[in-house]
């Protein structure tokens, strides 16, 4: 029975680390950019939506609050992208991720200095609430972590691949050039998948704000999400999940089987061994360039 | 405007192009040199920290200027050099021996670690050295023995044929320490940049596929520039431990090697002085920061406020800036500056513009 609690929380933190996993991996399959920002972009909606939905602050309804922070953070995405990362148009891969770092560091100060540094959770109508599956005793908010995030993944793969728009996202990062022949508006799709990745990041903290405490830090969290990406290799949206998921089971087990100081490790080791045996990740979708 | 006429192949990979350059120098040298007789030992400490970043500095700028590799994962280097420097001093190996040691132990350990991990690149290469660099912080306090863990180490006065020093008892000595290991660094980076390996390097960054065609072996040279830079962390690492005094974990961590990158772009990439610049910017920004808030709370009378984590909002904001105005960074406007006012009327705007680039991805899906 404890092992399957573990698996459960596993299960529902894999999820969280799997969605800021997918806003990765969704920027970078469609701008070739990586967002190393990723997790703070995931901090800040947290807290916008725990601004606007707690009775200390707005105390607007839950319902309404949380697609308003997600058209906040899309809003965000989008002039990000026209503001700064549009000027960065064909510059070096390097230049744009010490950006992105530079983004995350503002986004942390900029929450720091607005809702301060002390955890705060948000007042959702999941927490506290249990789901009884026979014996086993679930917490709402890890089911609905788990639902909410199979929903989105699904979505989004039909997305990138059945909807016009997503196609294009794919061909204007695949050769801008050849997408700009091809009448595709690269500039504004770039915009769009800002902004599609500021509403995911939004979701993720609000999933993440909604099991737990956060704080302007917990964007560090992001590095984890990394593990995740690489591991379902940067490129594929299921294999973001499932790397996720590897990822949040692997930390609880770690812990419990392994002594402290090295579960920690865990992740990172996993994800070292995937980058050097394959470095594509698991679920490839790379190709050596031949000359 | 100066023509400089090359009467041999020599005068192509000479270390000044001219003699008024070699002057400016040698005068620098020696502003460095009398410096302890000039400032205050506040700021003598001060220069010392800027000429420990600028070490550091250099030793990234090879791997990422001049090599075109990423890492984020630096300070991991810097704590070898750190921890075996203190390391062996302790067990009675004299520092003559065991500074230049822990360097090389550090390079050592940095070709074992590029090895597999530069099979990636780009992107990938970026998050493995992340990730390396996050590891650190756990593995010191696994390997207490050695390191002390979460206590971490006291660094023992330098012994140094009897003549005993260290920070604060003999900043002066130390001061000189530091510059010398500093200049010979500065020597040897400038000497490889002449040599076939710089050559390689520089190849290597431009154009991996080129540089394979003209018979650079990729993965040896890779492994070797990590290695070089590597060394050059390792000797700024055990110098910086000697410097702090005490270090233990938290002293290396992630921030430490992010602020290594963004000193190295701040200064501009590709350029030994981009090194420099970049240290002093780094070094006095923390001072710079504490010194206008202070001015700014007095103006608006409103006592003294704090802001938490201030600096490296600045510091982001700066970097930011720079990124998108200036991206040849410090060394790159003064290059600008100084072709302005030697072409002077025939200054073009677009002159240092570079060619727009296209991406096109190596992925097939």
């Amino acid at each position: 029975m404890d092992l399957l609690q573990l698996f459960i929380s596993g299960l529902a933190n894999g999820c969280v680390y799997g969605l800021i996993a997918l806003g990765f991996v969704l920027i970078y399959k469609a701008t070739e950019a990586v967002n190393f920002a990723q997790g703070d972009f995931m901090m800040f909606g947290a807290f916008i939506t725990i601004w606007l939905t707690n009775t200390d602050y707005l105390g607007i309804n839950f319902w309404i609050a949380v697609p308003v922070a997600m058209l906040i953070m899309g809003a965000f995405g989008y002039l990000l992208d026209v503001a700064i990362l549009r000027k960065m148009f064909g510059q070096s891969q390097i230049a744009v991720v010490i950006l992105t770092i530079a983004l995350g560091f503002i986004l942390r100060f900029a929450a720091g200095a607005i809702w301060a540094h002390e955890p705060q959770s948000l007042e959702s109508p999941f927490a506290g609430r249990e789901v009884r599956l026979g014996e086993l005793v679930l917490g709402l908010e890890e089911v609905a972590v788990v639902f909410v995030t199979i929903l989105l993944t699904f979505a989004l793969y039909l997305f990138f691949n059945r909807s016009k728009l997503g196609i294009a996202m794919q061909a204007a990062s695949q050769n801008q050039l050849a997408a700009y022949y091809m009448g595709i508006p690269v500039k504004r799709i770039q915009s769009l998948v800002w902004a599609l990745g500021g509403v995911v990041a939004a979701v993720a903290g609000i999933l993440f704000a909604s099991k737990g405490a956060i704080d302007p830090s917990t964007g560090l969290l992001g590095i984890k999400a990394f593990a995740a990406a690489v591991i379902g290799g940067f490129g594929s949206l299921p294999g973001a999940l499932i790397g996720g998921l590897i990822i949040g089971l692997v930390e609880p087990f770690a812990a419990y089987g392994l002594p402290a100081g090295y579960s920690q490790i865990a992740p990172y080791a996993i994800m070292l061994l995937v980058l050097i045996f394959r470095p594509a990740g698991l679920f490839s979708t790379t190709q050596k360039k031949k000359v | 405007m100066r023509f400089v006429f090359k009467r041999s192949y020599d005068a192509d990979i000479k270390l000044f192009k001219h003699r008024p350059q070699a002057l400016w120098y040698l005068a620098l040298l020696a502003v460095m040199l009398a410096l302890p007789w000039i400032i205050d030992e506040f700021f003598l400490g001060e220069a010392t920290n800027v000429l420990i970043w600028a070490i550091a500095g250099m030793g990234l700028m090879l791997l990422v200027g001049h090599s075109g590799q990423a890492s984020l994962g630096h300070a991991a280097f810097m704590a070898v050099g750190a921890y075996t420097n203190v390391n062996m001093m302790e067990s009675g190996i004299p520092f003559i021996l065991s500074l230049p040691l822990s360097g090389i132990i550090a390079g050592v350990v940095g070709v074992i670690v590029a090895l597999p991990v530069l099979r990636l690149h780009g992107i990938y290469l970026a998050i493995a050295t992340l990730a390396i660099s996050v590891l650190t912080e756990d593995f010191i306090v696994i390997l207490e023995p050695w390191t002390g863990g979460v206590i971490g180490l006291v660094a023992p006065p330098i012994d140094l044929f009897g003549y005993e020093m260290d920070r604060y008892g003999t900043p002066t000595a130390f001061y000189f320490l530091t510059l010398l290991v500093t200049l010979l660094v500065l020597f040897a980076y400038r000497n490889l940049l002449r040599a076939p390996l710089g050559r390689a390097f520089t190849a290597l960054r431009d154009s991996e596929i080129s540089a394979q065609a003209m018979g650079v072996n990729i993965m040896r040279t890779k492994a070797t520039a990590f290695g070089l830079s590597c060394v050059a962390a390792g000797l700024a690492g055990a110098l910086l431990g000697l410097f702090a005094g005490a270090f233990n974990h938290e002293t290396f961590n992630l921030v430490l090697s992010i602020q290594l990158l963004l000193m190295i772009v701040i200064g501009g990439l590709g350029s030994i002085h981009g090194a420099f610049f970049g240290a002093i910017v780094i070094g006095f920004l923390p001072q710079f920061i504490a010194i206008s808030r202070d001015g700014i709370s007095n103006l608006f009378g409103l006592g003294s406020v704090t802001i938490p984590g201030i600096e490296s909002g600045v510091f982001a904001v700066i970097l930011i800036s720079f990124i998108l105005f200036e991206p040849l960074g410090i060394y790159g406007r003064w290059v600008k500056i100084r072709t302005y006012f030697e072409l002077f009327p025939f200054y073009r705007k677009n002159m240092f513009k570079r060619q727009k680039s296209y991406l096109k991805t190596e992925r097939m899906r």
